[in-house]
């Protein structure tokens, strides 16, 4: 557990070469360090803290939580390694390799209907929950302050000490909005000036696991738009492209959140004249590769990347600089 | 031919809210073609620019995933049931 957060900020050099005026720069958090393997580890460890600090989770209960994936692996990790049974409600649609992953730390999966997507496993958790509340132990990512504090005390400092300080825009994926509230929250207490920018999918019909797209779902609690200063929209395709570059181009293999908030930040920084913009790379790509991302994946060529970028830049115009 | 097609939840401002819908066809492409004359706007989600189903999309025929069968070609007959599902669970 004291393994968690304290990720790398990698610059990102190759696919941008060329694009960006001199003086800006776009690095990414490499989330996929944590030892879960996303950025959730941070999270669920602060909202399992403060449930055993609170009394609210004590030996006997059972951790549970809606989750497609990577909350999942992290509640899974942490209630093997504290020894609380955990019981997991996701769509049946989730990758293969989260499954697994989750079954190997011993906590167990309750499948909802794919067709239902995150909000029909939220919905489920729910009634199981209203069964038996005495049984359970809910952190529950989405309504939890826990999860946006957790990165308000931890993904927000370390970027500020990574970028000494420099950072001018923060661009990161909407899920539960923890990450963007949090951190957002952290880096315009530091300097107001801070742009905080949130990421989602074009369409409530996406591909984009991990991402939710706000006018379609039920909204978290924990997010609040009015704290963001702009969200940009990216579409399923574009962001699949966009893994498959990182990949050849740039060296790092991450999961489909990761290419939709680089689409964004490039988006982004090719309307700055100055700025250091920083956005975050939930995981790592390897848990996707048996998943409809590698569809493209195996058969994508570099010959590619100057048609997805041009389309990262015509639509920089409409955002905010 | 009349079959039925089972609509995930982001599909179904398309279709007033249900989620299973009817729909005639001999082939996928056909059955496709009809649910866009009788809700318009969903195929567009379902197919790229080049009429290809869209990478995240999976549909499946009777529980097979058109992918291993004919994909758009894909024969249907009378009573089959499709499902229109998207890759992911669309979470966290």
């Amino acid at each position: 557990m004291g393994l968690i957060g304290n990720t790398p900020l990698l610059e990102i050099t190759k696919i941008t070469a060329g694009l960006l005026r001199p003086g800006v720069r776009i690095f990414a958090k490499l989330e996929g360090f944590n030892p879960g393997g996303s950025v959730k580890d941070r999270p669920a460890l602060k909202m399992i803290m403060e449930g055993l600090r609170k009394g609210e989770l004590v030996p006997g209960k059972t951790i549970i939580d809606s989750t497609s994936g990577n909350t999942g692996i992290a509640l899974a990790m942490l209630g093997a390694a504290l020894g609380f049974p955990v019981e997991l409600v996701m769509a049946a649609n989730a990758s293969r390799e989260r499954k697994k992953i989750i079954q190997a730390f011993g906590a167990k999966i309750i499948y909802s209907d794919p067709l239902e997507g995150s909000d029909g496993a939220i919905l489920l958790c729910r009634k199981i929950i209203e069964r038996n509340p005495e049984r359970y132990f809910k952190p529950d990512q989405y309504a939890n302050e826990n999860n946006p504090l957790a990165h308000f005390e931890t993904t927000g400092p370390e970027i500020w000490r990574q970028t000494k300080g420099a950072v001018t825009h923060f661009i990161a994926g909407l899920g539960t909005g923890g990450t963007v509230m949090g951190t957002g929250r952290y880096l315009k207490m530091r300097n107001p000036a801070v742009k905080v920018i949130g990421v989602e999918p074009d369409d409530a019909m996406h591909g984009l696991e991990g991402l939710k797209h706000m006018a379609s779902s039920i909204v978290p609690p924990i997010y609040h738009e009015e704290e963001l200063d702009d969200k940009i929209q990216v579409s399923t395709e574009d962001a699949y492209e966009m893994v498959y570059a990182l990949g050849q181009i740039e060296g790092v293999l991450v999961g489909q959140s990761s290419g939709a908030a680089m689409v964004a930040a490039l988006k982004v920084a090719r309307g700055l004249r100055e700025g250091c913009v920083v956005t975050i790379f939930p995981d790592f790509g390897e848990k996707y590769l048996s998943t409809n991302l590698w569809i493209g994946w195996k058969s994508w060529t570099r010959d590619r990347l100057s048609h997805l970028l041009a389309k990262c830049k015509t639509e920089s115009e409409s955002v905010i600089t | 031919m009349p079959v039925q097609i089972r609509v995930p939840t982001p599909l179904r401002r398309f279709t007033g809210g249900a989620d299973v819908v009817t729909a005639e066809g001999s082939s996928l492409r056909e059955v496709l073609d009809d649910l866009e004359r009788k809700h318009p706007g969903l195929r567009e989600r379902l197919l790229d620019e080049n009429g290809e189903l869209r990478r995240f999309v999976n549909i499946y025929i009777n529980g097979d995933d058109v992918r291993f069968l004919d994909n758009l070609s894909s024969k249907v007959k009378d009573g089959d049931d499709i499902s229109i599902v998207p890759a992911i669970a669309g979470g966290r």
